[in-house]
């Protein structure tokens, strides 16, 4: 995601003169062809979001496009009064770019995983965001932020993530039905919905048929999508993310179904991380196993159910 | 007056300049007095510099506020918008007597400045210490990417430069060539609840903005013509550094009793202090 992240930016700047990239230090090399198509629109900011983010946020005031980019924790948590107070409140039009998120660097340990991100920002108003599932989607999302006059926030993988979404069904505020099937829905957000794939390969094999679909944009949730989804008559929603259970997709789509008043329509089973921070290192696939988000977990939830 | 530029080298506009000052310090203390407005001390104290930038220096048109080559004006210390709102009334950037609502429930005149498009004249909505600096620094890049030639001023509080932010974006700024930023600082040696220099070591400010870089100068942050100069120099200094003019001033200027009286930061006057403030401030000619 990230290579196609620098390789949209490169492209878009070609054409526009607004386009920004500000960096808090990394992207070694990722972004020389941006810089050899706008060098002056590249601003390497060091290691130091707070400013950045502000910076950015006066440039998006001057009728600029800022797109902020750097690792999650470190442009979303470390900044986040200077996305509140400043970015979100004066609707200024940033893009932020949060690379590596979820559980992305999970070897790198609890400094670098961002499992609470969504539900921080989630609060914040004006602010728009999207967990795009592959590289197709980001694409999607970068494409519509710029045409947004506001923030939005972009959380995204690493690299390597297969591509799962045809482009045209990529938007924000659009989800997305990847898989079909009855009875078990999995809402999924970001790169993680590949565990939900192959969680229902594996149950098909046994006879189960479960749904699958990108969320894609967790505000403002896709509301006719989840319209259209309570007329399918599933009987559990299960929602999926690399992010804790306190705040994120689950809590939206409870949020959703609670003020619809449908609490009572579906069964919900909110799967991401419990309350506690991840002293274990490991690889990203490892510490999913553990805390129970991959394909096992998901098989071994729905077959519990 | 209202819209005219003055010279502060020429006798009869610094005349003018002064007077303004003294009648922007009364406004500023009856709006204290009569909406419980604090930050009074902190007001007073910046009130030459802003009262010059408006009059002598910015280049602004109140009839046209978001015009796109304006120079633009950012209240880092957003705790002194009293000040700053009666400036842009008395500039005409809206009418004065909205400014009368100051204090009121549903009114945008409070302590700490508005959304900008609230209020004409208004570009960033400060009062969380560090920001307004930063953003300062990120529409002087945007107007170099986009070959504006306007000047982007900014005003920090001594305090405000305890924040960690101030420093990320003074290390930024030079390496960006942003000399279209002149940032001043409201240097009069009090914060919140003491004694700046005894809170965090602010010592020797001129050496530290010289070492990072900045185009340094060092004023009496009353004088009106010292502040110009400095601004002059700084155009004319080394052009691809940004300028920082520390402004030594009074916190409470003005008035005998709120002169380097730090009870003032929260301190509002009763009525016996307002009459004796406006008294005293009557007496300047």
């Amino acid at each position: 995601m990230r290579n196609t992240f620098a390789k949209v930016m490169t492209e878009l700047a070609k054409h526009r003169d607004d386009i920004c990239l500000l960096s808090g230090d990394i992207g070694n090399r990722m972004f020389d062809e941006f810089k050899s198509v706008a060098a002056s629109r590249f601003i390497n900011c060091g290691i130091a979001e707070a400013n950045m983010m502000s910076m950015a946020c006066g440039m998006g005031m001057s009728g600029l496009k800022p797109v902020v980019y750097t690792i999650t924790p470190f442009t979303t948590t470390r900044c986040l009064e200077q996305i509140r107070t400043g970015t979100a409140y004066h609707e200024s039009p940033v893009i932020i770019v949060g690379t590596g998120s979820g559980l992305s660097y999970a070897e790198l340990g609890s400094t670098h995983h961002s499992l609470e991100d969504l539900a921080i920002l989630r609060c914040i108003p004006n602010l728009n965001i999207c967990c795009p599932c592959d590289s197709n989607e980001l694409e999607g999302h970068l494409k519509d932020a710029l045409e947004h006059n506001g923030p939005t926030y972009i959380r995204i993988g690493k690299k390597g993530e297969p591509d799962i979404l045809a482009k045209e069904d990529c938007k924000i505020g659009k989800s997305n039905v990847v898989k079909d099937g009855d009875k078990n829905l999995i809402l999924c957000i970001g790169p993680i919905i590949g565990e939900a794939l192959k969680a229902a390969e594996i149950l098909q094999s046994k006879g189960l048929n479960i749904a699958v679909a990108s969320i894609g944009t967790i505000k403002p949730l896709d509301s006719s999508f989840l319209e259209l989804m309570l007329t399918k008559k599933f009987e559990n929603w299960i929602t999926l993310e690399e992010h804790h259970r306190a705040g994120g997709l689950g809590t939206s789509i409870l949020e959703w179904l609670d003020d619809r008043n449908a609490l009572t329509e579906v069964s919900l089973i909110r799967m991401g991380i419990q309350d506690k921070f991840i002293y274990e290192l490991g690889s990203q696939s490892y510490i999913r196993e553990k805390e129970g988000i991959d394909y096992r977990g998901i098989i071994k939830t729905i077959e519990s159910l | 007056m209202q819209n005219q530029t003055l010279d502060p080298r020429n006798e009869n506009d610094l005349a003018i300049l002064e007077l303004t000052a003294n009648e922007i310090r009364k406004k500023c203390i009856e709006v204290s007095f009569k909406a419980k407005i604090p930050h009074l001390g902190s007001c007073l104290s910046c009130i030459e510099i802003l009262t010059l930038l408006y009059w002598s220096v910015m280049k602004i048109d109140p009839d046209e506020p978001l015009n796109s080559d304006r120079d633009k004006f950012i209240l880092s210390k957003g705790h002194a918008a009293p000040v700053h709102l009666q400036i842009l009334a008395r500039k005409g950037f809206f009418d004065e007597k909205l400014i009368e609502t100051f204090g009121e429930n549903g009114s945008y005149f409070h302590e700490h400045p508005p959304k900008p498009g609230k209020v004409a004249g208004i570009e960033a909505a400060t009062g969380s210490l560090g920001h307004g600096f930063s953003m300062a620094v990120g529409m002087a890049k945007a107007s170099k990417i986009q070959n504006k030639k306007n000047t982007i001023y900014c005003l920090l509080g001594d305090g405000e430069t305890n924040e960690g932010v101030i420093w990320e974006a003074a290390l930024l700024a030079p390496m960006l060539e942003l000399g279209n930023l002149i940032a001043f600082i409201d240097y009069n040696k009090w914060q919140a609840t003491g004694r700046s220099k005894e809170i965090m070591n602010i010592d020797s400010f001129a050496q530290k903005w010289d070492a990072f870089g900045w185009n340094t100068f060092e004023v009496n942050g009353h004088n009106l013509l010292e502040i110009y100069e400095a601004i002059q120099s700084s155009r004319s200094a080394q052009q691809q550094k940004p300028s920082m003019i520390i402004c030594n001033t009074v916190k409470g200027k003005g008035v005998s009793f709120m002169e380097d009286n730090n009870n003032w930061h929260y301190k509002t006057p009763n009525t016996e202090e307002y009459n004796l403030s406006i008294a005293e401030l009557e007496t300047v000619k």
